[in-house]
């Protein structure tokens, strides 16, 4: 049985503006190419008591590791995204050997080929979205009989119903924003938006957006974006990314599955 | 806080940042939900994404008390 893996980052149309030789993949491994069906898969050979499943199942909650691991991959695909539009693969996607990756370039050809005709010349920009709920104005209490129960009932209803109505203040906003960006973006797609721990940030964030926007627009995007911000909402704009969240295929038998939600 | 000009025009202008500076939340936000899946391939190992955000949302509120991560394009 084969001790080694081929480890898939990437697949592109073009050739060879993008030097594979001078980069390094995930735990060191030298990147090289893999042409086929007139794709270009970048792919590593990576040992298996790595990237196996078993040994994959308590690597990937080594912070460090997955750290390491999703930064090498990441830098694969920039490389290869600044010279040729690019379909990013997932994080850890490895196959038995180089055979299987020219396999899966004439199977999906057509729909390789789909996507990266659809994010050609463009770019994906995240959008992220915080409203601080804690400043939403109390609702008032009106003064009514009853013993010091009933007041904390009354108390503890107001409160409850003031909560309510800045969650769905808050759901609405969102769904504004992700409008207005996505009417001006070429397709779009929500990520689950970050927990508090995770964003670092105490406000909630009512939306992790994505959005694939053509590369000559950048700026205005930018600045729609930027323009959103206000009444108790912040904006974060990373990016621009490799076009991750936009380089689902279609699913075999049902072609014109929409990446959009 | 002050505000020169917004950051979203620099960063347009500039292009891509360096991985370096892209926090790992953003990043493993794309990398474990989005990117290209072939299900039903011979493929060896594919991460499983919802386990793996369970126990990565633990690893980085952990790791972040430490503060060596939130380092990413935000200030």
């Amino acid at each position: 049985m084969n001790d080694t893996g081929t480890y898939l980052y990437a697949v592109t149309r073009g050739a060879g503006r993008n030097r594979a030789e001078s980069l390094a993949g995930v735990g060191g491994t030298p990147v090289r190419t893999i042409t086929h069906a007139g794709l270009v898969a970048y792919v590593s050979t990576v040992p298996l008591d790595q990237f196996g499943s078993q040994p994959l199942q308590r690597s990937m909650e080594d912070l460090d590791w997955l750290g390491d691991t999703a930064r090498a991959h990441h830098a694969v695909v920039e490389a290869v995204a600044e010279g040729s539009p690019t379909a990013p693969v997932r994080l850890v996607t490895v196959y038995t050997d180089d055979d299987q990756v020219r396999n899966l370039l004439s199977r999906r050809r057509d729909d390789f080929v789909e996507v990266l005709s659809r994010i050609t010349d463009r770019q994906e920009w995240g959008v992220k979205v915080y409203m601080d709920l804690a400043g939403a104005p109390p609702v008032e209490e009106r003064a009514e009989g009853g013993g010091p129960g009933a007041a904390y009932l009354r108390r503890r209803q107001a409160s409850l119903r003031g909560r309510e109505e800045a969650w769905r203040e808050a759901a609405s906003r969102a769904e504004q924003i992700h409008d207005v960006l996505s009417s001006f973006a070429t397709a779009s797609h929500r990520h689950r938006a970050q927990d508090p721990e995770l964003s670092g940030r105490k406000e909630l964030m009512i939306l992790n957006g994505a959005y694939l926007v053509d590369l000559s627009r950048a700026e205005e995007f930018a600045r729609l974006a930027e323009g959103l911000r206000g009444e108790g909402v912040d904006i974060e704009l990373t990016g621009p990314w490799a076009p991750y969240s936009f380089a689902e295929l279609a699913e075999p038998d049902e072609p014109g599955v929409a990446d959009d939600d | 806080m002050t505000i020169e000009e917004p950051r979203g025009a620099a960063l347009a202008r500039e292009g891509r940042l360096p991985s370096e500076r892209v926090a790992l939340v953003d990043l493993l936000d794309r990398l474990l939900a989005g990117g290209v899946v072939v299900s039903g391939d011979l493929v060896l190992s594919i991460a499983d994404i919802d386990l793996v955000r369970i126990s990565v949302r633990a690893l980085i509120t952990s790791v972040r008390d430490g503060d060596t991560i939130g380092d990413g394009i935000r200030r």
